[in-house]
């Protein structure tokens, strides 16, 4: 029976009682209990069921090493699944589930897997599901998926709020127990900024629970006034609920702040990560207790010895009434204490040492405790909790074991610091073999950019020195720790500290640890086929043997095909007994086996915290141009364009996108059309060697442009492959303005500037990023010039004034303006900029002073269209990275007289030469319909993987609505020789196309449209 | 004269902060070489304030001078003033190698005040923004969340930021967000 005790309970408030739900069941706890707590003081032992044998699962432990109890959490919005009992805090109105079993937690159908146990050993999977093939994916797979796996995937979206928080300090410290108290205190007297986070909710850690007396007080009180003293400290910053989840290069830690995880309704932040720059860490981090590898070790009831005491002394929970211990080393013995302190039973002690234990052994006796030496458990007796344990002989098979009732077992196999964060950017561990334990190694920490330390472990955390391992874990040699690692750590910042005071200790005598990893000692394999490593993924001490039998002699590989500390614990309870089994099966030394990685988070984060305000509205940044809001309220058809949303086109009451496009198509080349083209780059290039400068950058010689003319130009990579065009205006003698495609800007400002910065640095040559400062509107159409003559100021349009390819400066309308005589439709086009703040203005005033010429909008598409009629290629469309100037036939914008451009070196090497690369040629259907997009033209015979041979490919594919048919471009072997030539393109459904090869200008090719 | 929007319509939020979209801001980018007399004549003159080192901002309100990076200010002036402002670094940088633009409207400005404005921006900005570091006449080029912005102490509990005009709405949201009543961190010195 586990239960409530009438009195204590360190961390719950009596006084304020509370009600939750387990499995739809109404259950009384108090504020302050975990899940876990208060579920052992309503009786409930079993809350789970494993991974693989769905075998009845107990709580274990009282922290964040909890394999067990996972539960899902919450409902709806607020689902959760795989939610540690341990780590979560209880309040009112909590609803909680138990996972893995169907269709009760009690009536498992799965657990019928426990009988066929003996079939499902170490790689099971591997062995038995490879044939036949198909089955794994339609049978095997389905089946597997629906019987593993631990809770249920949520359903609704997130309801909470979930934030990221920068946070820089000298020095971080991680736990606050007294180790981290104490390095806190230490540490502040240099002055430097200390920050201390806690991953509970309370300060002190294990020491108060353990009764450890500090300068003549309970621990407990000591911890209250460190707590008092750094709070009045101003270089402190305190933080409990955030727990260090990883350690990164350059002293960056992730910290994962629980928010309102125990107070969901008060409308906080759910979660706040936080990304901490620290110059030096110190990890205060504790340990974690081993559990003992004896059979029976998993059923409900058997449980961590200090996790009992914990429940005991912090939450008044007793788990069992009669509760056997069994260890060992020193440290159960208190759990001992602590339950026949609150009127337990006790009804012996297993020591597996046969001298036993030191002075608290000789306390727990005075007790009256029956204490077994040299002495092991052989079984444990009970279906779903412990009714009982058998005792045996450690150095023995098990046999003749004697019976002992009980309803708890209290086990420790000594402790494990918690390296985690020292390990995750690179500290190394060192064996300490009378303590049986890896710690860090100070001598290789994780280093910073100088080459030095900037990780310290501090506390239990970092074991204890090999020379001091006589004296144990004590909690002097915690103190100690702490004071000199905070001591080092400020003296590495270069602030010296006074000497800072080490508070006293009552030291108790120890008797050293015995290493137990198999209990008892000569166990065959029907007992070792028992006794649990991992006990979420059901791992035991005969699989990992097993592993090692058939090969598997790397602890990587051994974890791998067992799954050994492969569940979402990841191994803080399994790994190290894992490895000895491991090294014991191999006759190998446990350093000689080593660890597995330690990688982060420490324990799970909530992905909703690793996106923080990226979600929703801010999920990424929305471009918008000046005139958005017009186009929104126009019946805009968004497409997205980089992060900019600009109108594919605009709907009018009923249509489709494809007649709005045809729409607009229609009456730009017939009246006015209207393109808001403000997401054009816009570059100023200006200096000295500014005309050098765009000599390089273009393929063309864009130096002898005239001041008040535009050419139109190509960029490349010095791979010769086409990156970027555009129009390029020359302001004055050594200024340019390059525009660039929409999405081009910035990659093409940064282009500049790498080439400014790192190769041509002597140049003279500045660039600025113009493309937000001014709103550019096209003004296309036969009416074009009518309606900018009509709005009126000292900007001339005629053509006289602004010829084709020309560009002025002036007023219209009030507005300070540019214009520039440039046209990517074929029609009399003007692009029109000015200042930005007054774009949507402007732009409402030429739909108005347009409408007597037929003015409307039109879109991306309309764009397109009319650009493929005239034959002009789409960054993107015609190229792809392996395109160059040569395959589109614009070898008329490629200089001939320039020494050197971006590109040209290797564009004379012997593959971009070759007479057969694709080029580009117009394609016109035999049947008027449109090509399909991406399409490839087959040519005769096949190729050495017996696939037809190709011999092009679509590029561009449009309705043209002024030819009323489908017109296409394509890059096609031996392109521009074969005129005329029809191609077949298969399609994916089935049919085939038939195109004719045409010149790639369908519409006006004398140009004398855009020339009017 | 059109008048010159605001892109995000002067958007305010009253939350742990008072976030606000301010009024257009007249601004110069010049590059140059920053150790030249002309360019420093270029920028003090028209702003009547001090050449600022790096990192830094001189001036104050309307007027100011922020470093931007090795080879460039960002001259702030009263809107409206720019083009005569242009002018004059114009004659005051003949034969100098510079590039002086209006940036004017290529930017947001948004003010964000209160005793919680700190911890608003450090949700969002990998910055120090302890009192004790960042004070008044630091400049930092520096993100929220996923754009590019810069910001600068204008008061006692009041930073501005600036950010490119598109992303006006993307970051009053973010600042909205992080500005939340009930999302307090409550780690900086209220006083400060």
């Amino acid at each position: 029976m586990s239960t409530r005790l009438d009195h204590g309970g360190r961390l719950i408030d009596r006084d304020r009682p509370v009600t939750f739900r387990f499995n739809g069941k109404k259950m009384p706890g108090f504020a302050g209990d975990t899940v876990a707590s208060a579920l052992l003081a309503n009786d409930r032992v079993m809350v789970g069921r494993s991974f693989k044998y769905h075998r009845p699962r107990g709580i274990v432990a009282a922290g964040p090493e909890e394999p067990n109890a996972l539960l899902n959490m919450g409902r709806g919005p607020r689902f959760e699944p795989n939610q540690r009992a341990t780590t979560t805090e209880l309040f009112d109105g909590l609803e909680a589930e138990s996972q893995n079993h169907w269709p009760s937690l009690e009536y498992d159908v799965g657990a019928i897997n426990q009988l066929a146990s003996r079939l499902l050993p170490a790689g099971f999977y591997y062995k038995t599901f490879i044939h036949p093939r198909p089955a794994w994916k339609h049978v095997f797979e389905p089946v597997i998926r629906n019987s593993a796996g631990l809770g249920k995937a949520p359903k609704d979206g997130d309801a909470d709020r979930y934030e990221h928080f920068y946070w820089f300090t000298d020095i971080l410290i991680v736990g606050g127990g007294i180790a981290g108290l104490q390095a806190a205190l230490t540490a502040a007297t240099s002055g430097l900024r200390v920050t201390l986070i806690e991953q509970t909710a309370h300060w002190g850690g294990r020491a108060p629970v353990d009764g450890a007396e500090i300068d003549g007080e309970w621990a407990d009180e000591w911890v209250q006034g460190a707590v008092q003293a750094l709070e009045t400290m101003p270089n402190v910053t305190l933080r409990t609920r955030l727990m260090g989840a990883g350690v990164y290069d350059h002293g960056y830690v992730l910290g994962y702040e629980r928010v309102s995880d125990h107070s969901p309704a008060d409308d906080q932040p759910r979660h706040r990560l936080w990304k901490i720059r620290a110059r030096q860490v110190i990890t205060a981090t504790g340990a974690i207790e081993r559990p003992l590898s004896f059979p029976g070790n998993d059923l409900p009831g058997v449980m961590l010895a200090s996790a009992v005491r914990d429940y005991a002394v912090n939450f008044a929970v007793s788990p069992g009434q009669r509760t056997v211990v069994v260890t060992n080393n020193d440290d159960a013995y208190l759990t001992a204490l602590a339950l026949v302190d609150v009127g337990q039973t006790v009804p012996a002690i297993v020591d597996a040492r046969p001298a036993g234990g030191g002075e608290l052994a000789q306390e727990v006796a005075n007790h009256g405790v029956e204490v077994h030496l040299g002495a092991a458990i052989a079984g444990v007796t009970g279906r779903s909790r412990v009714e009982g344990v058998k005792i045996t002989a450690q150095t023995g098979t098990g046999t003749d074991p004697t019976e002992i009732a009980c309803d708890c077992v209290a086990m420790s196999g000594g402790w494990s610091p918690v390296v985690h964060l020292w390990s995750h950017c690179g500290g190394k561990l060192t064996w300490n073999a009378p303590l049986a334990m890896f710690q860090p190694d100070p001598e290789r920490p994780p280093t910073g950019a100088d080459g030095q330390g900037f990780v310290t472990a501090a506390g239990v955390a970092a074991g204890v020195p090999i020379e001091r391992a006589g004296e144990g874990l004590s909690n002097f040699q915690t103190l100690r720790s702490a004071t000199e690692a905070a001591q080092s750590v400020c003296v590495r910042l270069g602030r010296s500290v006074g000497d800072a005071a080490m508070p006293a200790v009552r030291e108790v005598e120890t008797a050293p640890l015995a290493p137990v990893w198999i209990m008892p000692d000569g166990a065959d394999i029907r007992l070792r086929e028992k006794m649990w490593l991992d006990f979420q993924n059901d791992v035991k001490v005969s699989d990992v043997q097993l592993a090692a039998q058939e090969g598997f002699e790397s602890v990587e590989h051994t974890k791998r095909y067992t799954t050994l500390g492969m569940a979402t614990d990841q191994g803080k309870l399994s790994n190290i007994n894992g490895l000895a089994v491991l090294s014991k099966a191999l006759d190998a030394e446990i350093p000689q086996v080593g660890t597995t990685t330690f990688r982060p988070p420490y324990t799970p984060i909530s992905m909703a915290a690793i996106a923080g305000e990226a979600r929703g509205k801010t999920f990424q940044p929305l471009r918008r141009t000046p005139m958005h809001d017009w186009h929104a309220a126009n019946g805009a058809h968004w497409e997205p364009v980089g992060h900019w949303r600009r109108p594919y086109c605009y709907l009018h009451g009923s249509e489709t996108p494809e007649q709005a496009v045809a729409r607009e198509v229609r009456n730009t080349r017939a009246n006015l059309g209207l393109l808001d083209a403000s997401t054009l780059g816009k570059i100023v290039v200006k200096g000295p060697d500014a005309c050098r400068f765009v000599d390089m950058l273009y393929t063309n010689k864009m130096s002898t442009l005239k001041p008040g003319r535009c050419r139109y130009g190509l960029m490349c990579s010095e791979n010769g492959f086409l990156s970027d065009d555009g129009v390029v205006a020359r302001i004055d003698a050594q200024t340019f303005l390059c525009h660039t495609t929409s999405g081009g800007a910035d990659r093409i400002h940064a282009w500049m500037e790498d080439w400014l910065q790192c190769e041509w640095w002597d140049w003279q040559v500045y660039t600025a990023n113009l493309t937000e400062q001014y709103a550019q509107i096209a003004v296309v159409g036969p009416n074009a010039r009518k309606v900018l003559e009509k709005l009126g100021g000292s900007l001339d349009v005629s053509r006289e004034a602004l010829p084709f390819m020309g560009w002025a400066a002036g007023r219209l309308a009030g507005f300070d303006a540019r214009a520039y005589r440039i046209s990517f439709s074929g029609e009399l086009s003007y692009e029109i900029s000015v200042p930005a703040a007054t774009g949507a203005e402007f732009w409402d005033l030429l739909i108005e002073a347009g409408e007597e010429f037929g003015a409307m909008p039109y879109g991306t598409e309309a764009l397109h269209v009319m650009r493929a009629e005239k034959g002009f290629i789409m960054i993107g469309d015609e190229t792809d990275g392996t395109v160059i100037p040569q395959d589109l036939g614009l070898d008329w914008a490629i200089s001939k007289k320039k020494d050197d451009y971006l590109g040209k070196r290797a564009q004379e090497r012997s593959h971009m030469t070759d007479p057969e690369r694709w080029k580009l040629v117009g394609l016109e259907t035999m049947d008027g319909s449109v090509l399909p997009d991406g399409a490839y033209a087959v040519g005769a015979g096949t190729n050495a993987n017996g696939q037809r041979n190709m011999v092009g490919r679509v590029t561009s594919t449009y309705h043209s609505p002024t030819l009323d048919k489908g017109i296409a471009m394509g890059l096609v072997l031996h392109g521009s020789d074969r005129m005329g030539e029809v191609l077949e393109f298969p399609g994916t459904d089935g049919k085939t196309t038939r195109a004719r090869i045409v010149d790639p200008v369908f519409y006006d090719p004398a140009g004398e449209k855009q020339n009017a | 004269m059109p008048e010159a929007r605001m892109a995000w319509n002067g958007a305010a939020f009253d939350g742990l902060a008072q976030v606000r979209e301010l009024p257009v801001q007249g601004m110069i980018s010049l590059r140059g070489d920053l150790a030249s007399a002309p360019v420093q004549n270029a920028a003090t003159e028209v702003t009547g304030a001090a050449m600022p080192g790096p990192r830094g901002v001189e001036g104050a309100g309307d007027s100011a001078i922020a470093w931007m990076s090795p080879d460039e200010l960002l001259i702030l002036l009263p809107h409206g003033t720019v083009q005569d402002a242009l002018a004059r670094m114009d004659a005051v940088l003949a034969g100098e190698h510079a590039l002086a633009l209006d940036m004017s409207d290529a930017r947001a400005v948004f003010e964000v005040e209160g005793p919680a404005a700190r911890e608003v921006l450090a949700k969002l900005c990998p910055v120090d923004l302890d009192p004790a570091v960042f004070g008044p006449g630091e400049m930092r080029r520096t993100r929220a969340a996923q754009i590019a912005v810069a910001f600068w102490q204008s008061g006692p509990h009041a930073f501005r930021l600036i950010c490119f005009r598109s992303v006006a709405g993307y970051l009053f949201d973010l600042l909205k967000g992080a500005a939340h009543p009930a999302a307090r961190v409550g780690v900086f010195d209220p006083s400060a």
